[in-house]
């Protein structure tokens, strides 16, 4: 499968699940600040993937779960080297760019743009 | 009143389907309002569809609790789709089903059809909408909050309907 028909079905999700308009949902669009997800959206994107794709996503794999609760991995509300380093072993699919010009939590969702779940679904399919 | 809206479970096939049934009754007060007479306009005591969609709700979240025994706390997290085509008036019976599309440790997806069977004609079943529902298991919550550890989602109102449904928990 394409890049291209990755973004397709990628988009078609999206639009579902965050009652979104297709251009809003751009490859640089943030799910969280930009298209309005909330938590439970990502347990929902997560099952229509799952459909659309056909293949299953353990927990945590796509979006992590329970970072912020790790003082190891989050300090005074910032986010530990520690932190970023296993974030992006983790998620190696998503856009660590404005994570790390700022470290603070609330930046950790900007990490999953439209982009970064297209890399995930292309990596997945690879394997 | 309770906020039970549904009677009787009649149908559960564990971790799939849940079929329940709710009869509308003119006893219920807030037919009375909904909608009351006013100016020249007659009384017109139809269902909310809110409490509809509260009744779906209770229909596919017990069968949710029911697959984890109801050890998991599950909360409707998310309105996914509603449709509703007709209005349910006293007299009527709503029928729910509810079945799940898919279901891990952090919650559960769930599909309902709700139908509406007439009095005067009980074999005549008619769909009436679709309201597909998302539910979270919120000691799994992704922030990682706690909840007391007393099941205060499944009550004793929920355990009167099940047992006096013939449902074994």
């Amino acid at each position: 499968m394409s890049r291209e028909e990755i973004f397709g079905k990628v988009r078609d999700v999206l639009v579902e699940v965050l009652a979104v308009d297709e251009d809003e949902v751009t490859e640089q669009a943030t799910l969280t600040s930009q298209l309005g997800a909330e938590s439970i959206d990502f347990l929902d994107i997560v099952f229509r993937l799952e459909q659309a794709f056909e293949f299953k996503i353990g927990q945590g794999e796509l979006f992590p779960d329970n970072v912020a609760q790790d003082p190891e991995y989050v300090q005074d509300g910032m986010v530990t080297d520690k932190g970023l380093a296993t974030l992006r072993e983790r998620l190696p699919h998503a856009d660590f760019a404005t994570l790390e010009a700022d470290r603070k939590i609330a930046n950790v969702g900007e990490i999953f743009t439209v982009d970064a779940v297209v890399n995930f679904v292309e990596r997945k399919l690879a394997v | 009143m309770r906020w039970l809206w549904i009677d009787r479970v009649v149908e559960l096939v564990p971790r799939e389907r849940l079929v329940a049934i709710k009869n509308v009754s003119l006893a219920e007060d807030h037919l009375h309002d909904h909608f009351a007479a006013q100016g020249g306009r007659v009384a017109m005591p139809v269902m909310p569809a809110t409490l509809i969609i509260e009744g779906m709700a209770q229909t596919a979240g017990i069968l949710v609790g029911h697959a984890e025994e109801f050890r998991e706390k599950v909360i409707l997290a998310k309105i996914s789709k509603v449709v509703l085509t007709r209005e349910a008036v006293p007299g009527f019976t709503l029928r729910y089903t509810a079945t799940i599309e898919r279901m891990d440790a952090m919650g559960a997806a769930t599909a309902g059809r709700v139908e509406l069977i007439d009095p005067n004609d009980p074999a005549s079943v008619e769909t009436i909408g679709q309201i597909d529902l998302m539910f979270s298991h919120i000691d799994q919550n992704l922030a990682g909050r706690e909840f007391p550890e007393h099941n205060f989602v499944f009550g004793e109102s929920f355990r009167t309907v099940l047992r006096s449904s013939g449902i074994e928990f």
